[in-house]
């Protein structure tokens, strides 16, 4: 076997027993919308140590990506376009997120509580 | 144009880093700027084409296409660096002394040239695809509409190559005795960086668990949007508030292509005696600590 096989089959095998299993369940969900490179509401609440979905709704002519280095989100939505996006489980905080297309005025943050 | 450009700048900048450690690490070989080359043609080709296909991506895979693109993007990378780094293991020290024997390391196709070339293809294609559709964004619904996007994309550029450049000009002052055994280690670093990122890309997916959101939090000496954040991010996969699963990635891309570098070492890559076997040390500790931890996680 080519030395460059062998060697990528070990790191398939290696990143495949570091996966984990699929974990599906329902959510709350929590809607978002961005209008005119704004997202609204820009600030709201979501339970502590709980999984959510939030559900971004682009109404924008033009792409955003929603992203937080907070949260470890980085997601495009393209325009008119709706992604969802879960988050949690959290702890108590206040947890602030952006559109990185147009970050002076795309801002936001979830405070968990 | 200034906001346009910083945020060109910002794009650019893990990409230009990439290929200026890239560049330095394959020094001496007659046709590696036609391969490096060829790499950022291929990813800025393959950006536009990500940037078009973006809502198709977005809708596939049940909604997580993004997600999986991004990380099978990184994951080659990483497995290619690797490559890179066992292969230069093996044959490092025939390079060196190579280059002490005629005073300087010009050779042909001695070294992986497609690993690297493929590296530095999925470096551009990964933030290229932002940077693609940030600018349209910005042409198509910007006030100031496309001078801002052709002058603020231009200064972004220059700036973010520049960067780039000044890493590479400043690898190449390294005796070229000692050069490969540094980009090797830098190669390993970017290596476990790009794991990392890729693992958040799959817990984001929600295909792996989080383990934890956040293992330590130093966002409060360096975060990450901080230009120097930015910078250390894409060298040693700095994250002020790590998650487990991006440590426990990082940590296994660091141990298991060191520990490869060890057994396959034959040259001066990897330095030799008590520094090598302690880095097999460290490599088997950083191994046993992960799955040490994985398990206690999973368990708990």
């Amino acid at each position: 076997m080519h030395p460059l096989v062998s060697f990528l089959s070990a790191a398939a095998a290696f990143f495949l027993a570091a996966s984990g299993g699929l974990a599906l369940a329902q959510e709350q969900t929590f809607r978002l919308t961005i209008k005119n490179h704004q997202f609204e509401p820009a600030e709201f609440e979501i339970p502590a140590n709980t999984k959510v979905t939030l559900q971004v709704k682009n109404e924008d002519a033009t792409p955003e990506e929603f992203e937080s280095s907070t949260l470890h989100r980085e997601k495009v939505v393209p325009a008119g376009k709706e992604v969802n996006i879960f988050v949690g489980p959290l702890s108590p905080g206040r947890y602030e997120f952006m559109g990185d297309f147009n970050r002076a005025t795309a801002r936001g943050a979830i405070i968990v509580k | 144009m200034l906001a346009t450009a910083i945020i060109v700048f910002r794009e650019v900048l893990e990409a230009a880093l990439v290929v200026g450690i890239v560049l330095a690490a394959s020094k001496g070989v007659i046709d590696r700027l036609l391969w490096v080359g060829g790499g950022v043609f291929f990813g800025i080709a393959g950006a536009c084409a990500v940037a078009v296909f973006a809502e198709v991506i977005a809708e596939a895979a049940a909604g997580i296409g993004q997600e999986l693109l991004n990380a099978s993007i990184l994951f080659l990378a990483v497995a290619m660096l690797g490559w890179h780094n066992v292969w230069m293991g093996r044959h490092g020290r025939q390079l060196a002394q190579q280059a002490a024997d005629l005073g300087k390391a010009v050779t042909r196709g001695t070294r992986p040239l497609y690993a690297l070339a493929i590296v530095v293809g999925m470096a551009v294609l990964r933030e290229g695809s932002e940077l693609v559709l940030f600018l349209y964004s910005i042409a198509a619904g910007g006030s100031s509409g496309v001078a801002d996007m052709a002058g603020g994309g231009i200064l972004g550029l220059a700036a973010g190559v520049a960067v780039g450049g000044a890493l590479y000009f400043g690898l190449l002052r390294i005796p070229t005795k000692h050069l490969f055994t540094v980009t090797s280690w830098l190669i390993l670093l970017l290596a476990a960086g790009m794991a990392s990122q890729a693992a958040a890309f799959l817990v984001q997916a929600d295909i792996l668990p989080a383990l934890s959101p956040a293992l330590w939090d130093t966002s409060a000496v360096l975060t990450e949007d901080s230009v120097p954040g930015k910078i250390m991010h894409a060298l040693i996969g700095y994250v002020a508030r790590p998650s487990g699963m991006q440590f426990v990635f990082w940590a296994g891309t660091l141990a298991v292509i060191g520990l490869l570098m060890c057994l396959t070492n034959r040259g001066t890559t990897v330095p030799r005696g008590g520094a090598r076997r302690a880095l097999g040390a460290v490599a088997v500790a950083l191994m046993v600590l992960g799955m040490g931890f994985l398990t206690t996680v999973l368990v708990s």
